[in-house]
């Protein structure tokens, strides 16, 4: 093992493909043939993972904390919703594409206001786009269908090869290998010379400018590569589901993701995915406990997660499988803590 | 004409209890730099106070505001000692999560112990109906929110900048470092302050149980009207949130009255476009911190 002496180097290393992480995917596309009656269940967390994945862009990786971040997935839902309804493109993946690039154009738009001012104005900006979207799917309820949402929405297949199916089979697997590209792409994204610079930018975004890195134009285009996400995210869930309603724009949906991100560890691809899936776990349980209450016991996990700290909990959610990987390998864990938050 | 008055005196009396509510949460912004998004609960538990005393035990209405005004500040006080005051330190995102858990907890709770359905507090004959005054329909109910919240306006701005209690305030809010080097107790005026805020809330809360309408999920309601008046008002001083929570109040009745069907949408497009004019509020003097 010879050090890594500098920069780049070092973020060679870190961008190569790791055992664990391979393992991971297999283990995940493993899962559609160990539980083949939950396909349902298993979509939702991979939409879930897809959407927290856009979150982790801009929160981990650039620092911009948002509070409205379901604005986007719900503009991609409606986005899908329409075109599938009217007919206007049917087939359902460049759909998926199209939703995905309209939710980027309004995050490019909105990314010029939440780059102006300090995170408290952020907050506000980010949560009333997304409550000023949810009043204009009131507004026009002709076209949104109000808070039924939209009704009959009829799924063409996949290409014209795959047709969506009740089981949800299709839809599972369409969602795994658009999670993979995405996922893919947003690994390629966050280890270039472009990711280094964000982290740059959320350490010290003073020190960043100082050293030549345009912090605004990198805010703007991250933010804008999450709403692209985010759409796909809100795209897939009308796609899956055949269902659009305005409960997609609301407050909890963001507050929830930010939830499932802070579950799975802010700063690294993993935290969304791992997230969604013990925050699903998480309700399942808690909605056969208390079905109506399980807020109380979501809102006490957080509090849990803060006042014990962030950093910690995962410190202690590693140190078995590190163990694990130092007596089998011998060498030092590679599953590391992610990025402390700097206060 | 007459109408034009009925809307700004029920808009100065929605923006004057929409001042009671926020002012707390200006104070712990302003002092602190702490984003407490669980303010609204506080409001919501002393509005429930209140109408618990009054609808079950019988308390007359204007007892029963003060003990929601005293329950809410204990309440304020304890979690400040025993929670809150870990978070000062910690990053924004932070805050935001374990406040979001409050409100969620607190939601949930409240569901639990009074039910999901709007509650109505019973009010003093007194109070009902309204009178008329040069033509101008006036509602008892405002009337006496406007002369409650304005005698406390007076009250803050006078406490604010006259007594020994209210210079200290200030030098922690303009800079806390200083003012702990001048041997000021920071962290002591600031659990006042807190509690004192978080009173001001639960008062707020059972005077708006009649208008706003009080119900478990009042906190995630109006969080974002209270973000408003402090975000456009800044928190460098008392006045800018009352002058936003006025300009809020009035602009969201007349906005209701006018284009009803817009809905809350006017609020929401004057605020960010206020927020894009002037990230640090209209009113504020320095960049927040």
């Amino acid at each position: 093992m010879t050090a890594v002496s500098d920069v780049s180097s070092h973020a060679m290393a870190r961008a190569r493909w790791r055992p664990a992480e391979i393992a991971f995917w297999v283990l995940a596309a493993s899962c559609a043939f160990l539980f083949p009656s939950r396909y349902l269940i298993m979509t939702d967390i991979i939409r879930l993972a897809l959407f927290t994945l856009s979150l982790d862009l801009i929160l981990g990786y650039a620092g911009i904390v948002s509070l409205g971040h379901a604005a986007f997935f719900g503009v991609g839902a409606y986005s899908a919703g329409l075109m599938a309804l009217h007919g206007i493109i049917n087939e359902p993946v460049i759909a998926l594409v199209v939703a995905g690039l309209i939710a980027m154009a309004l995050g490019f738009l909105t990314s010029f206001l939440v780059i102006r001012g300090v995170d408290l104005t952020r907050l506000m900006v980010t949560l009333g786009i997304a409550l000023l979207l949810e009043a204009l799917g009131e507004r026009f309820s002709n076209i949104t269908g109000g808070t039924d949402g939209l009704q009959g929405i009829e799924m063409q297949p996949i290409l014209g090869l795959f047709a969506f199916d009740m089981f949800g089979k299709t839809g599972f697997f369409y969602s795994l290998i658009v999670l993979f590209l995405l996922f893919l792409l947003a690994r390629r994204i966050v280890n270039s010379p472009f990711g280094l610079s964000l982290r740059a930018i959320k350490n010290n975004p003073l020190r960043a400018s100082a050293i030549g890195v345009p912090v605004n134009r990198r805010l703007i285009a991250i933010y804008t590569v999450a709403a692209f996400y985010a759409g796909i995210a809100g795209a897939l869930f009308t796609q899956t589901t055949a269902l659009a309603s305005l409960d997609v724009f609301a407050f909890e949906k963001s507050a929830d993701l930010m939830l499932v991100l802070v579950i799975g560890g802010t700063g690294y691809l993993y935290g969304g995915l791992i997230g969604a899936v013990v925050f699903k776990m998480l309700q399942e349980v808690f909605q056969t406990i208390t079905p109506q209450y399980w807020l109380f016991w979501i809102g006490l996990v957080l509090v849990v997660i803060v006042l014990v700290g962030r950093d910690r909990m995962h410190r202690w959610a590693l140190w078995l499988p590190n163990l694990v990987i130092r007596q089998v390998t011998g060498r030092k864990a590679v599953v590391t803590v992610p990025e402390s938050e700097a206060p | 004409m007459t109408t034009l008055f009925t809307i700004l005196f029920d808009g100065v009396a929605y923006g004057m209890l929409l001042f009671v509510l926020a002012c707390g949460l200006a104070v712990t912004l302003g002092l602190m730099n702490f984003v407490n998004l669980a303010h609204g609960a506080f409001a919501m538990t002393g509005g429930y106070i209140c109408a618990v005393l009054v609808n079950n035990s019988g308390w007359p209405f204007f007892a029963a505001l003060p003990l929601a005004f005293v329950s809410a500040a204990a309440i304020g006080v304890a979690l400040e000692r025993t929670l809150y005051r870990h978070l000062y330190t910690r990053s924004h995102l932070d805050q935001v999560l374990f406040t979001i858990g409050l409100t969620f907890m607190s939601v949930a709770a409240v569901d639990y112990i009074m039910g999901s359905s709007r509650i109505f507090i019973k009010l003093p004959a007194a109070l009902e109906g309204q009178f008329d005054f040069f033509g101008v329909g006036i509602g008892r109910y405002r009337l006496m929110i406007i002369v409650i919240c304005g005698l406390l306006t007076v009250a803050l701005q006078l406490i604010l900048a006259k007594t020994r209690f209210g210079s200290r305030l200030r030098a922690a809010v303009d800079d806390p470092r200083a003012a702990s080097g001048l041997g000021i107790n920071v962290p002591q005026v600031f659990a006042f302050t807190f509690a004192f805020g978080c009173g001001l809330a639960g008062l707020g809360g059972a005077l708006s149980a009649e208008i706003l309408g009080l119900d478990p999920y009042f906190p995630l309601k109006f969080m974002i009207y209270f973000l408003i008046v402090v975000t456009v008002g800044g928190s460098s001083s008392i006045t800018g949130p009352f002058l936003a929570s006025l300009l809020l109040g009035i602009g969201d009745v007349a906005g209701k009255y006018y284009v009803p069907k817009m809905g809350p949408f006017v609020i929401y497009t004057i605020m960010i476009v206020i927020l894009i004019w002037r990230p640090n509020g209209l009113f504020g003097r320095t960049a927040a911190r």
